[in-house]
């Protein structure tokens, strides 16, 4: 056999395993990732493309992201976190939980003011003739970086203190958005990603106030080992098919 | 770090709340255990199963349909409104009500079978001893069923002390009016606030064991006086 | 004042089918063997059971009707039940003071008192229920139905949850009670000792039915009711104190049809007595037997006879207008060829004074 020839084979052999290793990998891995709730919609769908193309098997968990981070903390046995904010991510990094240098932002959330009864007037003037409100839904600034964007919002309107006594907390967004829904508070500050999803649109009047009222919100990801399969996940959750997902779901890109 | 006035706060609510239920479920229990304890209704255990519910069903279940009761376009809601009432959800009212599903059976079970182990005798004597019946209700099935009483009492404070999944849905976290000791100590686990978790949470824990050492302890000398 | 009642209820094993008046003094005993509706009878009387086709009248007033039912707090009935069933939660003063609190009646103060005493249970009340012996227990059970001042009082076999000493412990009481008492006592039992001792009534039931009422001497003597056939067959007579004879310890007691001797202690004279004399106890001799151990012999005509079986015949005899029991062989019968219509004497062993 001559030079050429093996070389051939071998080019051959390095494409195939390439392509093996591409679609199936040598071993499909299973990764766990500990999502945020309000991501939910948004990564089942990432990660039925992300399935396909790279034959792993990704467990989800969803839930708030304290929780997550104290079973992190406390030993879990996740491979990726994506929070709903900048902040636990960053204490995880920073106490070498997280792998370094893995933090992303992989998501901006986008905030939004809806009531689900027709109005009379403009959402916004509800907002601040607020007399008329018996409760205005927010997620617990405390714990939700929606919750502090809500209030920053309030504050730059100059409505914060007023409206103090008929504020209502949802211990997250997602609970904000079922006292809203429910028709228990007219008022509520959700997110944009759950007014306007590929799967269904709620009806009622919204009102997106301008990015300059708020902080950004930056929901990050890190890597929790270094395991192969979770650093494609990462990688895939960058790429131009995820954040076209992202998008979709009513997110803005950082 | 010692317990904050937010947190005092709390406490003061959880036992306010765990208060007016535990008198409002006695009040309503009473006449419904009663009436279980002697009912020979066929479908009488269609009504049992669903007080029995609670003990089963997911606080958070419970919580959510609450929920869309209370709102404007539920059951009860509309009810309040139609009688020109304010909106029941993140009201202590509200809870108040989510709290007597909650510990219903807690309450009624108990008494249902004080008042069926009183058995008839006591109650056919009574009359014949011209006793009419609000009369013997009071003067001979209160007492002998003071136990019952006692239990019933204990066990749907204590569970209302405990509430969590009813009050998460629809509470609505205000301070002084529904935030109760256990959302507080849920949220500062939540925000890492773990000692201020610690204190909350050892407080409740031993403001729940003392009171059930000398509920306990005092019904026990009741009963063993007698032989 | 009388009971006239007429009810009829199904139940399981039976249906209570009765029509009857019941007298306005005395004792009236139901009786009749288990399961023949004696207890239902008193409890509907009561007003503790509803019987959709009743009638009950007491004295002028209509307990129930077709329109009617008074509740059983309304009714004015002492009531025993079979178990001593006390209050637990109350001492026997306490038990006692709960009817008597309910009435507005002046006069039932003196009542408490005297029953009190009557029962022997002063002693008792402060002690808690479950100290006391099932006897005292029933005895203060009587107390209260009593103190409550009731136009009738109603007893469902007190007795029998008793053992035999602590029964002829309490007996006694009973019948003071009863000859104190001037409303009518309604005694359920299927005990016929009972019956015979206390008495002066009798309702026979059977399957819910009323197979006889009259008084007692005269059913416990009739030979057309199984009474008169059981093995401890007897006569009750009603006799009243003729003499006293203290040195051989002898009272006479005498009936319309003759006179008895029976060992007795001191009784007063004239007193009336009740006499219980067993049918196998009386034997029949055709001619007056003389220079014999046997204290009453009395005249008397033979009247009907029933064979038990082969061996045994009952023989009511009749002392004037007062029947006696016989219970003899039917060989002797035969042999002395005894015929209804004969006139012969009568021979009784003992006699037995119930008082």
């Amino acid at each position: 056999m001559d030079a050429f020839a093996i070389k051939q084979i071998a080019i051959n052999l390095t494409l195939i395993l390439a392509l093996w290793s591409g679609s199936t990998s040598i071993l499909s891995d299973e990764i766990r990732v500990a999502v945020a709730s309000n991501f939910s919609m948004a990564m089942k769908a990432i990660t039925a493309e992300f399935e396909t193309i790279s034959g792993h098997q990704v467990v989800l968990s969803f839930g708030s992201t304290g929780k997550h981070y104290a079973q992190i903390i406390n030993g879990a046995p996740f491979d990726v976190f994506l929070a709903a904010d900048a902040l636990r991510p960053t204490i995880l990094e920073q106490q070498g939980v997280a792998q370094s240098n893995s933090r992303i932002t992989y998501a901006r959330g986008k905030l939004v003011l809806w009531t689900s009864k027709p109005e009379t007037q403009t959402i916004k003037e509800s907002l601040l003739n607020y007399q008329d409100i018996r409760h205005l839904a927010i997620a617990n600034p405390k714990l939700s970086p929606y919750g502090i964007a809500a209030q920053q919002v309030m504050t730059n309107l100059n409505v914060w203190l007023s409206l103090q006594t008929k504020l209502v907390r949802g211990e997250n967004i997602a609970q904000a958005f079922q006292f809203v829904h429910s028709g228990n508070a007219e008022l509520g500050f959700i997110a944009y990603s759950q007014a306007f999803n590929p799967e269904s649109a709620v009806r009622g009047s919204f009102w997106l106030p301008s990015q300059s009222l708020y902080s950004p919100i930056d929901q990050q990801a890190v890597l929790l080992n270094d395991k192969k399969a979770s650093k494609d996940f990462l990688r895939f959750l960058e790429g131009s098919l995820a954040r076209q997902i992202i998008q979709n779901y009513g997110y803005d890109l950082p | 770090m010692i317990l904050s006035e937010q947190d005092l706060t709390a406490l003061f609510v959880t036992l306010k709340l765990a208060s007016v239920s535990t008198l409002v479920l006695l009040i309503i229990g009473t006449p419904l255990a009663w009436w279980l304890s002697k009912s020979q209704w066929r479908f009488k255990y269609v009504i049992e199963a669903i007080i029995a519910l609670p003990l089963i069903l997911p606080p958070t279940v419970l919580g959510f349909y609450l929920l869309i009761s209370l709102g404007p376009n539920g059951p009860i809601g509309g009810l309040v409104s139609m009688l020109g009432g304010a909106p029941l959800a993140f009201t202590f009212t509200g809870l108040v009500i989510g709290s007597v599903f909650y510990s219903m059976p807690f309450v009624v079970q108990p008494l249902q079978n004080a008042f069926a182990s009183i058995g008839n005798r006591p109650l056919e004597v009574a009359a014949t001893l011209r006793a009419s019946p609000i009369d013997r209700f009071f003067t001979i099935v209160v007492p002998m069923a003071k136990p019952g009483f006692i239990t019933a009492g204990v066990l749907g404070f204590a569970h209302t002390l405990g509430e969590f999944g009813v009050v998460l849905m629809i509470g609505g976290n205000i301070p002084g009016s529904t935030q109760v000791a256990s959302i507080a100590i849920y949220d500062h686990v939540e925000a890492l606030e773990y000692g201020q978790a610690h204190w909350l949470s050892g407080s409740l824990l031993l403001f729940s064991f003392l009171l059930l050492i000398f509920v306990y302890g005092a019904n026990r000398r009741y009963t063993v006086a007698k032989p | 004042m009388s009971i006239a009642l007429r009810f009829r209820l199904q139940r399981d094993e039976f249906l209570l089918n009765v029509d009857t008046v019941i007298p306005e003094t005395g004792v009236t005993a139901i009786f009749g063997p288990s399961g023949s509706g004696k207890t239902t009878l008193l409890r509907t009387i009561a007003g503790l059971e509803y019987a959709e086709d009743g009638y009950l009248k007491v004295g002028d007033i209509i307990w129930q009707d077709d329109r009617t039912f008074l509740p059983t707090h309304h009714r004015k009935v002492g009531y025993v039940f079979q178990e001593p069933s006390l209050f637990d939660h109350l001492n026997v003063q306490a038990n006692i003071n709960y009817g008597v609190r309910r009435i507005k009646d002046e006069s039932s103060k003196h009542v408490l008192q005297q029953t009190t005493k009557l029962l022997d249970i002063e002693q008792l009340l402060k002690r808690m229920p479950w100290q006391l012996s099932g006897g005292e227990q029933q005895r203060v059970a009587i107390a209260r139905a009593l103190a409550a001042s009731p136009s009738m009082l109603l007893l469902d076999e007190p007795l029998a949850a008793l053992g035999d000493e602590q029964k002829a412990a309490i007996l006694p009481y009973l019948e003071s009670v009863y000859k104190t008492l001037n409303i009518p006592v309604l005694y359920v039992s299927h005990s016929r000792d009972e019956v015979a001792r206390l008495a002066d009534h009798l309702l026979l039931l059977e399957s819910g039915e009323i197979k006889a009422c009259g008084p007692t001497s005269e059913l416990f003597a009739a030979l057309d009711l199984p009474l008169a056939h059981q093995a401890n067959a007897e006569t009750i007579i009603t006799t009243s104190v003729l003499g006293y004879d203290k040195d051989y310890g002898l009272a006479t007691l005498v009936f319309s049809g003759g006179q008895f001797s029976v060992v007795s202690g001191p009784l007063p004279l004239g007193s009336r007595v009740r006499l219980q004399v067993l049918a196998r106890d009386v034997s029949i001799t055709l001619e007056q037997q003389t220079n014999t151990s046997i204290l009453n012999i009395i005249p008397v005509t033979i009247g009907q006879m029933v064979k038990q079986n082969n061996a045994q015949i009952t023989v009511r005899l009749m002392a004037d207008d007062t029947a006696l029991l016989s219970k003899i062989s039917c060989k002797s019968a035969y042999d002395l060829n005894l015929k209804e219509g004969d006139k012969v004497y009568a021979q009784v062993k003992t006699a037995a004074i119930l008082i």
